[in-house]
């Protein structure tokens, strides 16, 4: 609230949240990497198999989703009240809580208090809200060196490279090209390194053994911050988080705001969600919590960073607000067919693939007609796998159908005609794409309707015409798309993709 | 103003520019399922092997026995064990026995050949063993960089689902979840086990 009380829309979010480049462009540089596309292809392939595997193990599956997102959505109306009571949690068992309004002031905190241990090295776990900030850059600006440790993002930092994937970060490597990573970067490896996997993997396990046993500081993210008890969740497989989160004598945890559950009891919900959503494994190898500081054992100081970084501007918007409903499983990535032909590169931002087409326009904004967020709205067929696949039921569909209303609404940009036409023959060019866009069917209400919706945007017709678009009609998509109107039109488009 | 302030009226004005819809949250998934013995020993083998655990079965009084037996079998000549284990669950271990304690560097954790553990409650549908810091399983340290962990699951603490496990922990101690050994997946999805973590999980379930 400003001082009189009226209510202001809060400031975007910076750092890693956009790409240089439009959509189409980055995703035409991407399409032509054959390396980059085997290897998502494969990714995501043998992900999606298992996880439908997992789920459908589960017979309350529908169930735990909608538990699921119906705690994210209630954490969401009570964020002041959950956040206070972490606070008072996480301190009363001897832990620090910062607030950071912004990636800037996130950075100077975590700087400071690396640079009270006396340390210029600091251990890193893999995270999405440290990579989101740019700490890594930021700490190498202020002479501290910052080791990743999870071993895909260490190929990726040795790389000098940006994860492709929020889960399996180099997964636009292959083994050869590791291996030479490894033989050009790594301190003190056996030049005789062959690319079995294996032997890839033990030699990154020696250099950062040598990191866990004598660098004195870590940072993580979070996956879950209990309100209720003050716990810290870290959900992993490799046992680097556990090593960050044990053995340091100091540990600085990066959280979002959004990451909140409310009662230590919500996690029988989120553990059973994300895991399987996930690796599509019933559980990951390892996960770890911590309520604080516990004398004798683990990191005997503990400092939580909350992080807004936009995540307030977000939920001053309707749209904006179910996006933070994310619990970053990325299953939406790897059932996505625009996402599995260019990479997560393509998408500029930290958060790449269906959510990341809605999170990064809503954490830092699409407002200036050449942002390159204002075209990731764009960057979808509507085929809606992203919804059936998404634990916590965010219909991205519907959301990236507003943000493109949306964006045509506030300002009425220039063309991005010849670029957007570029991406959408290289995508048809494809028979896995032009098949995926018959079985979905969906996008055909977008484009098929006669009346009020052929004023939005089709999948792909919309990409050559974005401006064409007119006022905007009564009721918002996402209305219509609930209404008997919408309902009918889709039955209808369902049916003939079907047919065809 | 603090960032603090700023963050919480930020939300405020978020909240009232766009105004939250009260939810219910119901909790009609599957909660306080029970199985006979035998049922859930199954499952949590079948889970544990899928997770490339090694997996024995015990009596109490054989106990001291058989995890002689997985050491010596497993090379082990000094095995490090928590304070407060069972002593005579190492009785019969032929190697050094170290007890492990708070002032010990991290480091020389890495001179053990591995660690005998108890454990505070596992998941049979996930085949994931919780640690909890309690007598019998000693600080995290302690189970993670040796590279053997020999963990002793007792029957009474086995539980059939996430909700039911979760439900028998005390929240501010420090918890390890364990499900399999350490593995990656990150060089062309080829599964590696032993990255960071112990290579080798063994599990002995007891009764
Ligand atoms: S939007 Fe849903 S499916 Fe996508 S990463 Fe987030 S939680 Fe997972």
């Amino acid at each position: 609230m400003t001082a009189l009380g009226m209510p202001v829309v809060p400031p975007r979010g910076s750092g890693n949240l956009r790409g240089v480049k439009k959509f189409p462009d980055a995703a035409r540089q991407e399409l032509s990497n054959p390396q980059l596309r085997r290897n998502i292809g494969k990714a995501t392939h043998t992900i999606r198999a298992k996880r439908l595997n997992v789920t459908g193990e589960l017979p309350d599956w529908e169930q735990l989703r909608d538990a699921g997102a119906a705690i994210k959505a209630d954490v969401l109306n009570r964020l002041p009240e959950l956040l206070i009571r972490l606070e008072e949690a996480v301190t009363a068992r001897g832990g620090v809580v910062h607030w950071a309004a912004d990636a800037a002031e996130a950075n100077a905190i975590v700087t400071e208090l690396i640079r009270r241990t006396g340390s210029d090295e600091v251990l890193k776990v893999k995270s999405m809200a440290t990579q989101e900030i740019g700490l890594n850059e930021h700490l190498e600006a202020q002479g501290i060196a910052a080791y990743e440790t999870d071993l895909a993002e260490l190929i990726v930092q040795l790389g000098h490279d940006k994860p492709s994937h929020i889960l399996v970060p180099a997964i636009h490597r292959n083994r050869a090209e590791i291996r030479e990573i490894f033989l050009r970067e790594m301190p003190g490896v056996d030049p005789e390194l062959d690319d079995n996997p294996r032997h890839l993997a033990a030699a990154a396990r020696k250099f950062l053994r040598h990191k866990f046993m004598t660098v004195p500081v870590a940072v993580s993210g979070a996956n879950f911050g209990i309100a209720e008890t003050g716990t810290l969740a870290v959900v992993e497989s490799e046992g680097n988080g556990r090593m960050c989160l044990t053995l340091p004598q100091t540990l600085i945890t990066v959280m979002g705001i959004e990451k909140l559950l409310p009662t230590f009891r919500d996690l029988e919900v989120f553990l059973q969600l994300l895991p399987r959503s996930s690796t599509g494994e019933r559980m990951n190898p390892y996960t770890s919590m911590w309520t604080g500081v516990t004398p004798g054992d683990g990191p005997q100081e503990f400092h939580l960073v909350l992080l807004d970084n936009g995540r307030t501007a977000a939920l001053a918007d309707e749209i904006g607000r179910e996006a933070l409903h994310c619990i970053r499983c990325s299953a939406c990535l790897n059932v996505c067919p625009v996402y599995e032909r260019t990479g997560g590169h393509a998408y500029g931002s930290t958060y790449p693939g269906p959510i990341g087409a809605v999170l990064s326009p809503q954490l830092a904004g699409m407002d200036q007609p050449d942002d390159p967020n204002s075209s990731l709205p764009f960057a979808s067929s509507l085929c809606g796998a992203c919804y059936d696949a998404c634990p916590v039921k965010i219909d991205i569909p519907s959301l990236l159908v507003e943000l493109r209303h949306q964006k045509v609404e506030h300002a009425r940009f220039g063309p991005e005609a010849a670029a957007m036409k570029a991406a959408s023959l290289a995508m048809s060019s494809s028979r896995r794409w032009t098949a995926a866009q018959k079985a979905a069917g969906l996008g055909r209400v977008l484009a098929g309707k006669k009346g009020k919706i052929t004023s939005l945007p089709g999948p792909l017709a919309g990409w050559t015409d974005a401006r064409d678009m007119p006022a905007p009609p009564k009721r918002t998509f996402r209305q219509w798309w609930a209404s008997d109107e919408g309902r009918a039109a889709l039955a209808e488009a369902r049916e003939e993709g079907q047919q065809r | 103003m603090s960032s603090r302030d700023a963050i919480l009226g930020r939300i405020r004005s978020a909240q009232t520019l766009a105004p939250p819809v009260p939810v219910e949250v119901s909790r009609d998934y599957r909660l306080g399922r029970t199985l006979p013995d035998a049922e859930r020993r199954e499952l949590l083998v079948d889970r544990l092997v899928d997770y490339k655990a090694h997996v024995h079965t015990s009596t109490s009084e054989d106990l001291p026995v058989v995890l002689a037996r997985i050491l010596t079998d497993r090379g082990v000549r000094r095995v490090g064990i928590p304070e407060g284990l069972e002593p005579s669950w190492s009785a019969q271990f032929g190697g050094a026995v170290v007890v492990d304690s708070t002032d010990r560097p991290a480091a020389d954790l890495g001179e053990l050949d591995g660690v005998v553990t108890a454990s505070a409650v596992t998941c049979a549908e996930t085949g994931t063993i919780f640690l909890d810091g309690s007598p019998g399983q000693g600080r995290r340290a302690l189970t993670l960089v040796p590279d053997l962990h020999v963990c002793v699951v007792a029957m009474s603490d086995v539980e059939v689902g996430v909700p039911e496990t979760l439900a028998r922990l005390v929240p501010d101690r420090p918890i390890t979840m364990i499900s399999g050994p350490s593995a990656t997946s990150d060089i062309e999805l080829e599964r590696v086990e032993g990255v960071h973590g112990p290579r080798t999980l063994e599990v002995v379930i007891v009764g």
